[in-house]
């Protein structure tokens, strides 16, 4: 055996035996899959969960006096609880379920610009955000005649801070940022860049989508005043996600949906909106996703978030040597701390050929602009092909990456 | 040739690879690349086809009552998947090509590519050729 230290304090083998679909054969071939970034694998403790959910416990919760109703009210608080300690947030009602990350945007950038944007303000994003975290902004300032800011990067892939300063006034109203890129694996200085805007009272929301999965966020330790992540790429189900805000921005802002739920007395000439979290759950929520998504932080915390990173800093290293060797190759984001996502052109081929027979080889990987576009047009490049790993992916599998990327190369040169 | 004489013979062409996926994709990126240059004065933004990952321009003309087809892309698969379109439809009257079924996209194993997820823009293509056609007719009329 020459399995690393590592890898035995990481047992990666028990540890794909806990996702089913690994083993799924795809093409005739056993499924190599490298698109964690798009969404990541389910253990069979996130698939119990839900089934278990929708066989033993469904009903509907804050509302029913039966037992059921109580029960899954517990259930659901606790996985409250649970996401609240995940990302070290000082209060449960910090925790607000939506569909997603998009939605958690979309919530904080409704309800900011109805209550403190006007024209002539200033919203700050960066050069390499997701469109989740471009086009809310974009029509808040269009609605409020303010101006969208971008901070830009360099041909690293990394924020360019001294730009960033210069951008910062009291004009601005808010800094929105990825924490990790989806693209470029960059992990941006987010605890810096909360600091800057804090010296001149500018709340920062921070998307971390692509941070969740990887590494401890502690919201209290960046001083975020808000932070977004979905529970499908964090290994829980499709459908349910998370705005963090604190508390005191969570009561400034008016409620993004109303409805059922959202309430205290409704008469017809009054509303009296119910107090944190509920002001922001308007309707019936995705009651097994929130459940489910519970079941997979346990999960993750089973295995620890520090191994995690550092068994996926091994890959990510393995990989970057390995694909830098093929002729023609160019990695897309160099930053100096990335996360396990790697983007990479080569000379003279379409990355959706690429990606096409690395798909008939069972090698799932994704091409396109991840919905970057603005990126995409900063490097002149119609899109990338991109890598991402979880920790279920081993070297083996960066092997196949590399003998798939070589195959495609002879066949498509 | 009608176009189920071609669609036959592009099936018949590619059954000699049966089930293995490599020389169908070799074949595609062949005939991607024997694929006769479009003009260039028709690579421009507006004949571009959307929907694609890829970048595909379709330049459509008529001549003697058929819709003559050239194009073009930035990507060889999705080149040699053009190549076979262009193959099949090009050359026919506007009702031909309105009319065609294209069963041997499914027969020739390529039924994948007519996913919307595949983002080759193989539906776009085909619904711009039938387009064009339609507009040919009707213009006629
Ligand atoms: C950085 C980043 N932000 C936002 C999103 C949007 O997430 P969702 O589609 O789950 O709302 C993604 C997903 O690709 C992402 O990578």
């Amino acid at each position: 055996m020459n399995s690393t230290i590592k890898d035995r304090v990481f047992d990666v083998v028990s540890v794909r035996e806990s996702f089913p679909i690994l083993s799924k054969k795809v093409n005739g071939k056993t499924l190599v899959y490298l698109d964690s970034g798009a969404t990541a694998q389910k253990p069979q403790t996130v698939i119990d969960a839900v089934d278990n959910y929708y066989r033993n416990q469904n009903a509907n919760i804050h509302r029913g006096v039966h037992t059921l109703s109580q029960d899954v009210t517990v259930a659901y608080e606790n996985a409250r609880a649970t996401i609240q300690n995940y990302l070290n947030a000082k209060y449960p009602h910090e925790i607000i379920f939506t569909s997603g990350t998009t939605e958690s945007i979309n919530l904080v950038a409704s309800s900011l610009g109805k209550k403190f944007v006007q024209a002539g303000d200033e919203i700050i994003i960066s050069a390499m955000e997701h469109h989740s975290n471009i086009l809310p902004w974009q029509v808040v300032c269009e609605e409020k005649g303010a101006v969208l800011k971008v901070i830009p990067i360099s041909e690293k892939g990394e924020i360019l801070l001294e730009e960033y300063k210069k951008l910062l006034s009291s004009k601005t109203k808010m800094v929105a940022i990825t924490h990790i890129s989806n693209t470029l694996g960059t992990i941006n200085p987010v605890k810096q860049i909360v600091e800057l805007a804090h010296e001149k009272g500018i709340p920062v929301l921070i998307d971390g989508a692509q941070a969740v999965p990887h590494q401890k966020v502690d919201v209290q330790g960046l001083d975020a005043d808000f932070y977004c992540f979905s529970g499908h790429k964090l290994f829980g189900p499709t459908g349910v996600g998370i705005l963090y805000g604190k508390e005191k921005w969570l009561n400034e802002l008016p409620p993004y949906k109303v409805g059922g739920g959202t309430i205290k007395t409704v008469t017809f000439e009054k509303t009296v909106y119910a107090d944190l979290p509920l002001k922001f759950e308007a309707g019936t929520p995705h009651i097994a996703g929130g459940i489910g998504l519970a079941a997979a932080i346990d999960y993750v915390n089973s295995i620890g978030l520090e191994n995690i990173k550092e068994y996926e800093k091994e890959l990510l290293h393995y990989a970057t040597e390995k694909l830098s060797a093929i002729s023609g190759l160019k990695i897309i984001g160099n930053a100096k701390e990335k996360a396990s996502v790697i983007s990479f052109v080569i000379e003279g081929l379409h990355p959706l050929d690429i990606g096409t027979i690395l798909d008939k080889l069972g090698i799932a990987v994704r091409t396109g602009h991840h919905c970057t576009q603005p990126l995409m047009e900063f490097y002149c490049i119609p899109g990338t092909v991109r890598a991402s790993f979880a920790f279920y992916n081993t070297k083996e599998e960066i092997d196949l990456l590399i003998a798939g990327i070589e195959k495609a190369v002879k066949m498509l040169k | 040739m009608t176009i189920e004489e071609t669609e036959k013979e592009i099936t018949e062409e590619f059954e000699l690879f049966g089930d293995e996926w490599e020389g169908k994709y070799e074949h595609l990126i062949d005939l991607g690349r024997s694929l006769p240059m479009i003009d260039v004065t028709y690579k421009t933004d507006d004949k571009l086809i959307k929907g694609c990952q890829s970048k595909v321009w379709l330049h459509s003309e008529m001549k003697d009552g058929k819709v003559i087809f050239t194009a073009d892309s930035d990507a060889i698969i999705t080149k040699g998947i053009v190549a076979l379109m262009i193959r099949v439809l090009s050359n026919h009257t506007p009702d031909e090509i309105i009319n065609a079924q294209l069963g041997f996209i499914d027969k020739v194993g390529l039924k994948e590519h007519l996913s919307p997820t595949r983002a080759n823009g193989l539906v776009s293509m085909i619904k711009q050729m039938k387009m064009d056609s339609l507009a040919y007719k009707t213009k006629n009329i």
